[in-house]
């Protein structure tokens, strides 16, 4: 695991260097990144012209969930969002050349075109969330703080694992890239809203199936003293680091069956 | 001397989809590599040659563990490939002709910088080794230079000293010549061959150029149709495969043919004729008696092609 | 020598359908990709679809619009994504690199006008998602939830016009992005400030009616509602005529200056590649 670490550190640590030496088209790359993905918020804003509540709940409200959750994409795609450029690197033939290398392979595929303008999402995520943080009503506790803290970080995986699923998933169907990104950005965006104004079922599917309830709503409902509108069990707000976990193990299996199959076939 | 490469009877099959129609689907078997057995020394300069399709790039795959063989049985360095993948990967070196191994957008010093750090080079090795590789194959100009710059023999060189730079026991080449200019090539056959006499790193060296291994390597295994039809040393391979080389000489005005020692003349066509020469032999002699004739226009030396090689060897 | 306009010659329009058609083939070979981005133009448009019902029931009416139009909106918006190039790509991707590889130069030299060239073939390409991407979500909407559907044949055939129009409009804009391209190697940043805009300004963020008025009235001087806003208005129009014509007018008018700034562009470009020796 620290061989892993160490190695995604240095790789990284080459692309961000070779970023830097350009700064002005870094900064323009993660203004530009922060830009866009303000964007989503900024469509919730002008909705609240219009309502006081949506699914009954007030913007700061909103803007919590939103927060949470666009930080766990932006974290998960600075991270490993480059996993989902598997299909080009054995295209191209640098997966090979990985494959050479006393690296683990994800870490390679990971840390390949390493960005660090991502951070824009993240720090538009950040900035939404200091406001929320302190315009909600919220009755702020430790426990309330961990859990925003857990959410935040168990979100961050669960992205993390739909990212190297998608990457893992191309080795199987090639050029059908872009379902992966019906499930990260698909995914951010369904969570950036409370799951009330959706039905039932599609809530169990993300609750049970994809785990993207975890990642902002149930610590959501219990930073703010909701009750689940859905009755579901009250243990399911601390869950979030267990589903996470179960999650990524599912994805980690993925990975491995993906790489397995590639180096069985070559192709 | 032991045995670092020990291959037994290794074997690689591929499923290939075909269309027969618009509806119908067909599956075949490849199979790219079929039984083939051999071992390498420690130290061994070995040439691996065929046409093309005929599985050499697979074999070089399944040796440096990113095709997991169909069967058969493989060691490397004592350990499995496809087991031991990452293990086995601190003590190989590989350049891929077609491909770099190099990151494209950043300078080329920092690639090795990076491939220093990767393989936990220490520093005072590192830098040694950089500076010998820089300096033997010319790349200090190129050194500052963004990959996606260089030319390719000037990328080409740089791929290998980036596979030399933590002194692997093994050295893989897959096509290393392809596309170079003459002047290129004999530079990385100087090099290469040096390489393997002064540091005793074993070199495995796949191509389709019956000269790269000429002038690198002391053994042949020519691999067709996913088998080892030869392997053995050059005269050898020469003298079973009776291949020829043949020398094109334009002279001035149409002459008898011409007389010269260790050749034959096999064609004339005006003033032009094709004489023919044992592969094996040099052709110094020869073009040195064709220079002292005061009628010479121009010549050309053609090698045998690597498919005049096999088929001759299949009909010895 | 520049381009030559070579609207009247003979053969003029089967060149055109030749290019629409290779177009058509081009994009038609993605198959994997298609399929792939018509799954995520349906998720979108179903996690939407439920954002606009939240919406409009808690302000019924807002901005004109019942449910089923909003409803219908969001569909239809997921279906004109590709054809419209929201997210750019295509020819911007394409003169980027053909200038990257030096082929732009040839592009300029030859004697039928590069915009006319690449408008037809975009055509096509649009043709491909419109079928393509846009059909399956909209059927998928369309089965989900109850939409608003055009009775007259006349507001259908005005759409589908209008859809065109769009095209065309979204074409002028990447096509203008995409001649950056001799002037600036790195087109990453202009090319995401047009996306921003695109998506802000056309609808496919928030239709357009829900906009506060300042916002409003700085979309309704802008090209990018001609990509989504406007052929949605047609769709939804129940009246034809009054309604449909000035919204078709105004993508006719932002076509003529799009096309017009290219062409003007490439004249630069000319100039500029003859002075710089290509």
């Amino acid at each position: 695991m620290a061989e892993a670490v160490r190695g995604f550190a240095i790789i990284a640590g080459a692309w961000m260097r070779a970023a830097m030496t350009y700064r002005t088209s870094f900064v323009l790359g993660t203004v530009v990144q922060f830009v866009i993905t303000f964007m989503d918020f900024a469509a919730i804003i002008i909705m609240f012209g219009h309502i006081e509540a949506f699914g009954g709940f007030s913007i700061s409200e909103i803007a919590l969930l939103y927060a949470i959750s666009g930080f766990g994409l932006g974290a998960a795609d600075l991270l490993v969002g480059n996993a989902e450029a598997l299909g080009r690197r054995i295209r191209d033939g640098s997966f090979d050349q990985m494959l050479v290398r006393p690296v683990p392979a994800l870490v390679q595929v990971a840390a390949d075109h390493f960005a660090l303008r991502r951070l824009g999402r993240i720090a538009q995520s950040s900035a939404v969330l200091a406001w929320a943080m302190s315009a909600a009503p919220i009755d702020w506790t430790v426990a309330r703080v961990v859990v925003l803290v857990a959410a935040m970080a168990s979100g961050s995986v669960i992205f993390s694992a739909i990212f190297v699923m998608g990457g893992a998933f191309q080795v199987f169907a090639g050029d059908a890239a872009e379902v992966a990104n019906a499930f990260t950005y698909g995914g951010n965006t369904l969570t950036q809203y409370p799951l009330t104004i959706y039905p039932t079922e599609l809530v169990k599917g993300v609750t049970f199936i994809v785990p993207l309830a975890f990642v902002n709503w149930y610590p959501g409902l219990y930073i703010l003293g909701i009750d689940d509108p859905f009755g579901l069990p009250d243990w399911l707000r601390f869950a979030s680091p267990v589903a996470a976990l179960v999650f990524v193990a599912a994805a980690a299996a993925i990975w491995r069956t993906a790489v397995r199959r590639y180096r069985s076939t070559g192709s | 001397m032991s045995a670092i490469i020990e291959v037994d009877g290794l074997r690689r099959t591929f499923s290939v989809r075909r269309r027969r129609s618009r509806f119908r689907r067909e599956r075949h078997e490849v199979r790219a590599v079929d039984g083939i057995s051999f071992e390498l020394g420690a130290g061994e300069a070995v040439g691996y040659i065929g046409p093309n399709g005929a599985g050499k790039s697979t074999t070089v795959k399944m040796l440096t563990g990113i095709l997991v063989p169909s069967g058969g049985r493989l060691r490397v360095a004592g350990l499995d490939p496809s087991a031991r993948r990452t293990e086995l990967a601190r003590h190989i070196g590989v350049v891929f002709g077609q491909r770099t191994g190099l990151w494209w957008d950043l300078p080329l010093r920092d690639s090795y910088e990076l491939l220093g750090r990767i393989y936990r080079v220490p520093r005072p090795t590192y830098d040694a080794n950089l500076e010998r590789l820089v300096d033997l194959l010319d790349l200090g100009p190129l050194l500052e230079q963004p990959v996606r710059q260089l030319s390719l023999g000037q990328r080409m060189r740089g791929d290998i000293a980036a596979a030399l730079l933590h002194d692997p026991t093994i050295l893989y080449l897959d096509e290393p010549t392809i596309g170079l200019d003459v002047m290129s090539k004999a530079k990385l056959r100087q090099f290469l061959r040096e390489l393997n006499t002064e540091s005793g790193t074993t070199i495995l060296l796949t191509t389709h150029d019956l000269v790269d291994i000429e002038q690198v390597c002391r053994r042949v295994m020519v691999i067709d149709h996913g088998r080892l039809v030869f392997d053995g040393g050059f005269e050898q391979l020469h003298r079973e495969g009776g291949a020829r080389r043949t020398v094109v000489v334009d002279l001035a005005a149409p002459t008898e043919p011409l007389s010269v020692p260790g050749a034959t003349v096999s064609r004339i066509d005006g003033p032009r004729q094709w004489l023919s020469l044992p592969a094996g032999a040099s052709s110094a002699p020869v073009v040195a008696a064709l220079g002292a004739r005061d009628d010479l226009i121009d010549l050309s030396i053609q090698e045998p092609a690597i498919e005049d090689v096999i088929t001759a060897l299949y009909t010895r | 020598m520049g381009p030559t306009n070579t609207d009247r010659a003979p053969g003029a329009v089967s060149l055109y359908s030749a290019l629409a058609v290779r177009g058509f083939r081009r994009y038609a070979t993605y198959r994997a990709a298609t399929a792939a981005g018509a799954f995520t133009n349906s998720v979108f448009g179903v996690i939407i679809a439920y954002t606009y019902i939240a919406l409009w029931e808690a302000r019924p009416d807002l901005g004109g619009y019942g449910v089923a139009q909003a409803l219908t909106f969001a569909w239809i918006a997921q279906a004109l994504l590709a054809p419209t190039g929201m997210f750019g790509g295509f020819i911007i991707d394409d003169l980027s690199e053909r200038v990257r590889t030096g082929a732009a130069a040839i592009d300029l030299h030859r004697p039928v006008s590069l915009l006319g060239l690449r408008l037809a073939e975009d055509l096509g390409r649009a043709a491909y998602h419109l079928l393509a991407r846009g059909l399956p979500p909209t059927i998928v909407g369309a089965l989900l939830f109850d939409l608003a559907w055009p009775d007259r044949i006349t507001t259908w055939v005005a759409a589908l016009l209008s859809i065109a129009l769009a095209v065309v409009v979204g074409f002028g804009l990447r096509f203008l992005l995409g001649l950056l391209a001799y002037w600036i190697i790195d087109l990453y940043g202009p090319a995401w400030v047009l996306v921003v805009m695109q998506l802000f300004f056309s609808g496919m963020m928030l239709p357009l009616v829900v906009f506060p008025d300042w916002l409003r009235r700085i979309a309704d001087v802008l090209p990018f509602r001609c990509l989504i806003q406007i052929p949605i208005d047609v769709f939804l129009s129940d009246d034809t005529g009054t309604a449909v014509l000035p919204l078709l007018g105004v993508q006719l008018l932002w076509i003529s200056v799009l096309l017009g700034a290219g062409s003007a562009l490439t004249r630069f470009a000319v100039r500029k590649v003859v002075i710089q020796g290509g």
